[in-house]
């Protein structure tokens, strides 16, 4: 509080001259809650605009096929060879645990323990950073891998029953058939998307002279996909850089000084509680649904 | 926290990450289930779907309250957070309508484009016969 430590400037205590707190919050904080209700709305207009784009094409990339590897190659120990949603799972779970040490340096803060307060956002901090990390190892794959990019979408969902005529080397090959709903990557070879070539053998569209060729995946899903995950990556980078200057004011005792309780790892606690807070909802429309 | 002990509020703190977690786990088991993953069963979409937002906003009333201490703040402070966010509510019914209506759109144009022209159709430029079809 102002008044606490003020010794030279006389703080007026009309209710006009700010001599009065309805909401028994300091004026950072207020601000801080107010922030994060503008950036949830930005938030909150990505995944609006992903989820009217995705209502508004006939099919889209399903998350448990794209999401479904992990790093070394681990899935393959998995029987059935695939990990759905395992290693966003995962990525969950270190944001969560971030968010648990991170109430605990608040809460140390409280009590004025300037170690307990460093050591908790420590693990915080490693927390975040893992976070990213796992982040990093996604996109690489996608990017690396799977050439997925923000014009391009090579997962794409089959709308008709069929077979077919070519494999890929992945997986697919001569003569499989597939099912209304069933999903696939189209893989490069050479630097070109290979488009597997099939015949539809049911429905309307059984003709079994006429070949199609594997359609690429609604383009949205690659530009929306970057730009939300990234949006909160970013987010999660510049709250482990805030993180760090926080601690590192915390080691030196710039706080203790303030004798506020630590107020500052409060609010860097806002922040960090509302990172995970999106996550939550990133992890629902993305992942789950 | 100011009306809990600092014990208090560290077995609190401490009970509510592993709800988040059991409700996680309970979120991904849903989607591996229903989608045929683990037992070969299909569940609706709709209902996985309802389960599965239900069980988000739960744990984002728990982060908000809990957590980020909103809970135990003065009721005016909460409702000046809380209550922009319900313009939200419009947004989405909005832009989900929206959404909807290009699909139908995009469908609409599709078949259109489809269509063959029969042997029997006036040998002219003016074949633009299209029928009104109803806009749902």
């Amino acid at each position: 509080m102002a008044t606490d430590t003020t010794e030279h400037v006389k703080v007026d205590s009309g209710t006009w001259d700010g001599g009065n707190q309805p909401f028994k919050a300091s004026y950072g904080k207020l601000m801080m809650w107010y922030f994060l209700l503008s950036d949830a709305f930005t938030f909150a207009g990505f995944l609006i605009a992903y989820g009217a784009l995705r209502i508004s094409m006939p099919s889209w990339p399903v998350p448990d096929f794209v999401f479904s590897i992990l790093p070394f190659e681990l899935e393959k120990l998995i029987p059935g060879g695939v990990a759905p949603l395992i290693f966003v799972t995962f990525m969950t779970f270190v944001l969560l645990f971030s968010s648990y040490t991170m109430v605990r340096a608040v809460q140390e803060g409280h009590q004025e323990n300037r170690k307990g307060v460093v050591y908790w956002m420590i693990l915080t901090i490693i927390g975040g950073a893992a976070f990213l990390g796992c982040q990093a190892w996604e996109w690489n794959t996608l990017i690396g891998k799977e050439h997925m990019t923000i014009s391009t979408n090579p997962f794409g969902t089959h709308t008709e029953a069929g077979v077919y005529l070519e494999g890929d080397g992945h997986g697919i090959n001569e003569g499989d058939t597939f099912k209304p709903g069933d999903s696939y990557l189209i893989h490069q070879h050479g630097g070109e998307f290979h488009r597997l070539k099939y015949k539809v053998t049911e429905g309307a569209g059984a003709d079994s002279e006429k070949v199609h060729q594997m359609e690429f995946g609604p383009k949205a899903f690659g530009a929306l996909f970057y730009f939300i995950t990234g949006f909160h990556g970013f987010h999660v980078f510049s709250g482990v850089v805030f993180l760090i200057i926080i601690m590192v004011n915390s080691f030196t005792g710039l706080y203790a000084e303030r004798k506020n309780g630590y107020e500052m790892v409060e609010k860097i606690g806002l922040y960090w509680h509302f990172v995970d807070l999106v996550w939550v909802f990133v992890f629902l429309v993305f992942y789950l649904l | 926290m100011g009306h809990m002990t600092y014990e208090q509020s560290k077995s609190v703190a401490f009970k509510l990450i592993i709800v988040l977690a059991i409700i996680t786990v309970i979120e991904v088991l849903i989607a591996l289930v229903g989608k045929g993953y683990i037992g070969g069963i299909h569940a609706p979409v709709w209902a996985m779907a309802i389960a599965m937002i239900a069980l988000s906003l739960y744990k984002a009333y728990k982060i908000v309250y809990e957590f980020m201490h909103l809970g135990h703040e003065v009721p005016g402070m909460l409702k000046s957070v809380l209550l922009p966010v319900l313009l939200l509510v419009w947004a989405i019914i909005a832009f989900f309508w929206e959404g909807n209506d290009w699909n139908v759109r995009r469908t609409q144009i599709d078949n259109f484009n489809k269509k063959e022209i029969g042997s029997n159709a006036p040998n002219t430029f003016d074949i633009k016969q299209w029928e009104e079809e109803p806009f749902v």
